[in-house]
């Protein structure tokens, strides 16, 4: 138990530190801007329960804020995907089915769960995320071009930490 | 009340999302209206030392670009620097005084000997006959008179600092005209000189300046020095008083030699009268 929590400590520190301090500065023809940072909600335990998993949320959401200078939007984004990620795991997976409190992670999923997973929640974040910041109709064609696009890019990034992280062993 | 507690438990998701939602909505919205004023931002003590940590190492990767910058400008600047290169025109400082029809030149030199704890003081300068100069000159600085040119080389000339038993500067008081005599005096305190010879009739007052008179090898009006304290040495028909050296002599670095175009002209006169007599 204590180990999950550690690991889970590291993963947030350095999660939120590659986003601040890297991928921040990233920006593809200013329409593409990852927000790898969420990760780290789709990778807690499916044990978690649903108060610690809306706190850590909005905690991590707040941290973020904090360094992006945008107090309570990212903070608002990552609730809805703490949401969406309840919504989707109660769907799509049977709770009785694992031995040893286990992780959504790409190794012990699977490639075709965990990449619908990953995309549905990065889906719901982003857009949730992207027409909070503008607040305004407007826009909204911009705005939806650089939510497919940022969608893409994090989603991408979020299997190659998968496939980086991947271990074998683990996979039945 | 029972149905609504097992309502909320069942779905408790959906009220914690709406506790937390709520919660960061009025944070953003409250943000949005109170620009800066909320204590999440940049300026954040926590978030700011970890952006200067981030700064400090960007500024640490690029110091190797910066030396080569900074070296660079040093070596352009260095060339620019007045001693590196070898003057060869001296710049003369003309005054032009219609009134009175007279002129004063002045060359700038540097110090580059000194002395003041001697009886007889001299001073080197790196101005010599190729630069125009020739015995007798006056020597200031900007604070004042600093001496006589005595010896003249093709590069170099010694100058007789004030502070030397035969130095003789044609003073006068400031406010009253009264003219009179600066020389060193027998303390031998580089900072005082002793002004003699003022005629009885003058009411001089401690601290008043003393400055060059039109009788001296200077234009009028250069200062030598305040009046310090008076001592009537002697008694007799003059004044003799203390004076506070205006000028510094031993933090000398850079005289002007002042050239004095009718000087000549009125030394040859001054001899024909003699001869006259």
């Amino acid at each position: 138990m204590s180990r999950i929590i550690l690991i889970n400590l590291v993963r947030f520190i350095s999660l939120v530190f590659l986003q601040v301090f890297l991928l921040k500065n990233i920006s593809l023809y200013s329409l593409s801007t990852p927000y790898l940072y969420i990760l780290f909600i789709l990778l807690l335990p499916f044990e978690t329960p649903n108060v610690l998993l809306f706190f850590l949320s909005f905690i991590l959401g707040l941290t973020i804020d904090a360094f992006y200078d945008t107090p309570g939007l990212h903070a608002a984004s990552c609730v809805v995907l703490a949401l969406v990620r309840v919504l989707f795991i109660s769907v799509t997976v049977q709770k009785d089915g694992f031995d040893n409190e286990p992780e959504p992670t790409l190794s012990i999923m699977g490639f075709r769960w965990f990449f619908t997973y990953a995309l549905i929640l990065t889906l719901a974040h982003h857009f949730f995320l992207f027409n909070l910041e503008v607040f305004r109709f407007d826009e909204l064609e911009y705005t939806l071009t650089r939510f497919l696009f940022s969608s893409i890019f994090t989603v991408f990034l979020m299997l190659v930490s998968g496939l980086i992280f991947f271990r074998r062993k683990e996979r039945k | 009340m029972r149905n609504l507690l097992i309502f909320i438990t069942k779905y408790n998701a959906f009220f914690l999302f709406l506790i937390f939602e709520i919660a960061s909505l009025i944070i953003y919205i409250q943000y949005n209206s109170f620009q800066r004023a909320s204590v999440i931002n940049s300026t954040n003590q926590v978030t700011g030392n970890f952006y200067d940590r981030a700064d400090e190492l960007k500024g640490y990767l690029s110091l190797r670009e910066v030396n080569d910058k900074l070296a660079r400008e040093n070596a352009q600047l260095r060339n620019q620097l007045k001693a590196s290169l070898y003057l060869d025109t001296v710049a003369k400082h003309q005054v032009d005084d219609t009134v009175y029809r007279q002129q004063y030149e002045y060359i700038d030199a540097k110090v580059i000997n000194n002395s003041i704890n001697k009886r007889n003081n001299y001073l080197t300068i790196d101005r010599g006959s190729t630069n125009g100069i020739e015995k007798g000159m006056g020597v200031m600085s900007a604070d004042g008179v600093v001496g006589k040119i005595v010896f003249v080389g093709k590069h170099m000339s010694i100058v007789q600092s004030l502070l030397h038993k035969d130095s003789r500067f044609s003073a006068m008081l400031a406010s009253s005209k009264e003219i009179g005599y600066l020389n060193w005096g027998e303390q031998l305190d580089p900072h005082t000189g002793l002004l003699v010879d003022v005629s009885n009739n003058a009411r001089p007052k401690i601290g008043e300046l003393v400055v060059t008179s039109d009788l001296s090898l200077f234009p009028a009006g250069i200062p030598l020095g305040k009046v310090k304290s008076l001592h009537a040495k002697g008694g007799g028909f003059f004044l003799n008083m203390e004076v506070n050296l205006s000028v510094d002599f031993s933090k000398l670095q850079y005289v002007y030699v002042v050239i004095n175009k009718f000087a000549k002209e009125q030394a040859g006169l001054e001899a024909q009268e003699r001869k006259d007599e």
